[in-house]
């Protein structure tokens, strides 16, 4: 997995100065998300808008098992998807409330991640690859199966959420800024976890597992955690999809989701947190607009992503990193 | 009593002995060369001490308690690291992260998931330590996969040593060096203090010199020859087993 990180090995002071120039982007897009409602931001975009926001949180949840730890799973899909429906079947039969349904989403899905991760972590590179997409097609076939419980190929039908007791998530407005802080708070996390102690063994697991068990780490133990700690957060992703869309359909478990994520992690840039939620930005716009245009759209973003994967491994952030050292070059 | 006691240990694969009975013991602060030809079963006996091999058949003894077939980080957990021949660091990572890394398994704080890695700078100042007793000091913010080769074999040693093991297993440490490489490596070697058991497969007799105390020489998965350098060099079965061998003992 080496190749597809953009783990940083230029000088320090190179790295100061990208870390600076990100921080100052990073606020600047922040202050933008915050203030352009005000400014009359079409319905239509806010709703796009919304839908890239839970998907980056879905693509970072997946770099933290494959860019950083260098676990390939085709079947993250499962537990975004666990998050909607625990979720919204929380909220049809037991409590409105967000915090409630939201708690119950999140245990739900890491549970089931400790019993599919319990036996998928054992096997590495393509057998992991392999099992995860099976687990995931056997959650699949439960939401699609079950229809007394899922509601089937109808998908469930979610009433709306309340917060607190008060019905604040009506409108799109509401949603956006609710969406928002959920997104801004599970960058910080993962920021935080990838900064981490934990983070580093993260790192030297995707690096050399073997090595990683001879200075004495239990290499199983940590590839467990980090794979119950991102089927959270895509639980997480999933439980605000499901509750704002007062709709979830057993599509979102199928491997097609999954694979659609994990090429908005690789489109944006593997191995870090910005690539892919750049990924779920460009992916989730080119759906869009491809789509208003032509009914063979997936087949041009395919060809794009071959195109794009092919001049840049590491992705679209990769890309603009190597363009930003070369201008530094020029001007200096 | 011996510190380390391996008893009749088999490891098959398939229908293949690589190793047929190995016995031996190693005291306490001993320094203890394995010797033998390519294929004589050094590495594998590591393995088994290590613990990425199962043994097939017989026993591990670690200060006479039984450790056979654990894993390698419950090994390591009792004392023991081993380093490898090849693919051994981690290639992405920069020097110093390859260090700091040994340094967070014997803290144990790799489960720290929240806290910042900025807060842990005297981790940083301990990697940097260990960098200066391998002469990697100018080198702690290259990455790891941008190493000469003869370095490479150093931050090696460094990260094996980060982990402050009671036992340590060196394979071929020297294998690929320069002379002065080599001689910087064996004078580092030569100041490990005695708290510490050295086992180091070297094919270099000069070095073997320089540090072991006792000569093991495996053949055929077995120990053919055990004792001083000077004995097992001086020993015609050993001469026999490498005569006509690329790498017989100069
Ligand atoms: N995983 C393995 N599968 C099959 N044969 C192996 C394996 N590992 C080692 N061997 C064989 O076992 C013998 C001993 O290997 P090894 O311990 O690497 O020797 P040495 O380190 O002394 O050169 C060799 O013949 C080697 O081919
Ligand atoms: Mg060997």
């Amino acid at each position: 997995m080496a190749e597809t990180t953009a783990i940083a090995t230029t000088a320090p002071a190179d790295r100061a100065v990208a870390r600076r120039l990100g921080w100052s982007v990073g606020a600047a897009v922040l202050v933008g998300l915050v203030v352009a409602p005000q400014f009359g931001l079409p319905p239509y975009i806010m709703s796009l808008v919304i839908e890239v926001m839970i998907f980056a949180i879905f693509a970072m949840s997946l770099d933290l098992l494959l860019g950083y730890t260098g676990l390939v799973s085709l079947g993250h899909a499962a537990f975004f998807a666990t998050g909607s429906y625990a979720a919204g079947l929380a909220a049809k039969f037991l409590t409105h409330e967000l915090v409630v349904t939201t708690v119950i989403g999140l245990v739900v899905s890491m549970v089931l991640a400790v019993a599919i991760g319990w036996l998928s972590i054992r096997l590495s590179g393509f057998y992991f690859l392999m099992i995860t997409f099976a687990f995931g097609q056997m959650i699949y076939s439960v939401a699609y199966r079950w229809n007394w419980l899922t509601g089937g190929s109808d998908g469930l039908n979610i009433p709306a959420a309340t917060f607190f007791g008060a019905h604040v998530l009506g409108s799109r407005l509401q949603i956006y800024y609710t969406v928002l802080v959920g997104f801004v708070i599970c960058f910080m996390l993962m920021r935080r976890i990838v900064g981490s102690p934990f983070g580093e063994v993260l790192a030297g697991i995707r690096e050399n597992p073997r090595r990683m068990r001879a200075i004495g780490f239990d290499v199983r133990g940590y590839r467990l955690a980090v794979f119950v700690i991102g089927a959270g957060f895509a639980a997480f992703a999933g439980i605000l999809n499901a509750q704002f869309n007062f709709f979830v359909a057993p599509d979102s478990a199928h491997w097609t989701e999954s694979a659609s994520v994990l090429v908005m992690v690789l489109v944006g840039g593997a191995g870090t947190l910005v690539g892919p939620v750049i990924g779920a930005g460009v992916v989730i716009m080119l759906q869009n607009w491809l789509s208003s245009y032509t009914q063979y759209w997936s087949l041009f973003l395919g060809l794009l992503f071959i195109v794009l994967i092919t001049i840049a491994r590491d992705g679209i952030l990769g890309l603009a990193g190597r363009g930003w050292q070369r201008l530094r070059r020029g001007v200096a | 009593m011996s510190q380390l006691a391996v008893e009749e240990i088999w490891k098959s694969f398939g229908g293949f002995h690589a190793l047929g009975g190995v016995t031996l013991s190693v005291a306490s602060g001993e320094r203890r060369a394995i010797i033998g030809v390519n294929g004589a079963g050094k590495s594998t006996f590591f393995s088994i001490i290590g613990g990425q091999l199962r043994p097939t058949s017989g026993r591990v003894l670690l200060d006479g308690e039984q450790v056979t077939g654990l894993p390698p980080h419950k090994m390591w957990a009792r004392g023991v690291t081993r380093t490898f021949q090849r693919n051994a660091i981690f290639p992405g990572l920069d020097v110093r992260q390859n260090v700091r890394l040994a340094i967070l398994a014997r803290r144990r704080m790799g489960s720290r998931i929240l806290a910042g890695a900025g807060r842990h700078s005297h981790i940083d100042d301990e990697a940097d330590a260990i960098l200066g007793r391998l002469e990697l000091c100018g080198r702690a913010n290259v990455a790891a996969c941008d190493l000469a080769y003869g370095e490479h074999r150093q931050l090696e040693i460094a990260i094996a040593l980060a982990g402050e093991p009671r036992i340590l297993l060196l394979d071929e440490p020297t294998a690929g060096m320069s002379p002065a490489e080599t001689q910087a490596m064996v004078a580092m070697l030569a100041q490990l203090p005695r708290t510490l058991t050295l086992l180091i497969v070297e094919h270099d007799m000069d070095v073997v010199f320089a540090i072991a105390d006792s000569v093991s020489v495996l053949h055929q998965g077995r120990v053919l020859v055990e004792g001083s350098p000077s004995e097992v060099q001086a020993d015609p079965r050993v001469a026999e087993v490498y005569f006509g061998q690329v790498e017989a003992p100069q």
